[in-house]
């Protein structure tokens, strides 16, 4: 039924692909570098905020692929199970090197009174998200917001809000309770709101 | 319960594991307290940005990346088979 008069559809194309793969052809080694390492590299760059050690992520999580070729199951499309790849490979790498000092996060929180009310309340943003990512400077400032958080909840807030894991698959990939990743991902997304409002928030007057 | 109350337990809020008395306490404070509400609803809003901008590449993938790492991933498994 996927099949167009141009020929096979995208889903027999990778399996053809997968067959050349399991079959050791270079040809097909150096197709699935070429279209994936890309993104590969954007997915590790961003867990790991350090371009070598990308790199080095990456090149790991090929050599894993290609070990691994064989127990791949078609039901998923290889760039999703290329991206499982790469995020464990990162993961293993923030685990083995040396951990950096990190700013503590409460200076991002937001503050409140002894009455319990906040020092500085909320307002609403300005911007509906969709016309506000319409805005390459907000987009970068998400960019640098997250990259700006410390590490321990960075890679919280982007194993549970970005790579979508659940609370549970993240404390075992992370090696935490699920009730600290809950903490660090409630802390990582207030801390990230802190530092998005002062683009967004309504202009005085 | 205190607005720092809510906001210490509104991610269980919107995860739903807040206990029933809890969450009419926590509603109810809602309604009745703006910067709360503008609050949640900014926090939900973070959520949702850093998952579109991430979501989107950064920039035009394939030339970013260098001819050299492509060069060893390749050479790496001919090496490791």
């Amino acid at each position: 039924m996927t099949q167009t008069a141009d020929g096979p559809g995208p889903a027999q194309d990778e399996a053809a692909w997968v067959a050349a793969l399991r079959a050791g052809e270079e040809q097909a080694f150096e197709k699935l570098v070429r279209a994936y390492s890309g993104r590969m590299l954007a997915v590790a760059r961003r867990m790991l905020q350090n371009e070598s050690d990308a790199q080095d992520a990456v090149q790991e999580a090929f050599l894993s692929s290609f070990r691994a070729i064989d127990r791949f199951q078609g039901g998923s499309r290889l760039s999703t199970w290329l991206h499982r790849i790469v995020v464990n490979a990162a993961l293993m790498k923030l685990r083995s090197r040396q951990r950096r000092p990190e700013d503590p996060i409460e200076e991002l929180l937001p503050k409140f009174l002894e009455d319990g009310h906040p020092v500085r309340p909320a307002v609403e943003w300005k911007e509906s998200a969709q016309s506000a990512l319409e805005r390459a400077e907000l987009r970068a400032a998400v960019r640098t917001s997250i990259d700006r958080l410390p590490e321990s909840y960075r890679t919280v807030l982007l194993l549970r809000d970005i790579e979508e894991l659940d609370t549970q698959e993240t404390a075992r990939l992370l090696e935490l309770s699920p009730n600290a990743v809950k903490i660090r991902l409630h802390r990582a997304r207030q801390a990230l709101r802190g530092l998005l409002d002062s683009h967004l928030r309504e202009a005085p007057g | 319960m205190t607005c720092r109350e809510l906001v210490e337990f509104l991610l269980d809020y919107l995860e739903e594991a807040l206990p029933g008395a809890q969450r009419e306490e926590f509603e109810h404070h809602l309604q009745a307290c703006p910067p709360c509400l503008a609050y949640l609803e900014t926090y939900k809003r973070t959520v949702q940005l850093g998952k579109t901008v991430c979501a989107e590449p950064e920039g035009p993938i394939p030339d970013d990346v260098p001819e050299r790492l492509v060069q060893a991933i390749l050479a790496s498994r001919r090496k490791s088979v």
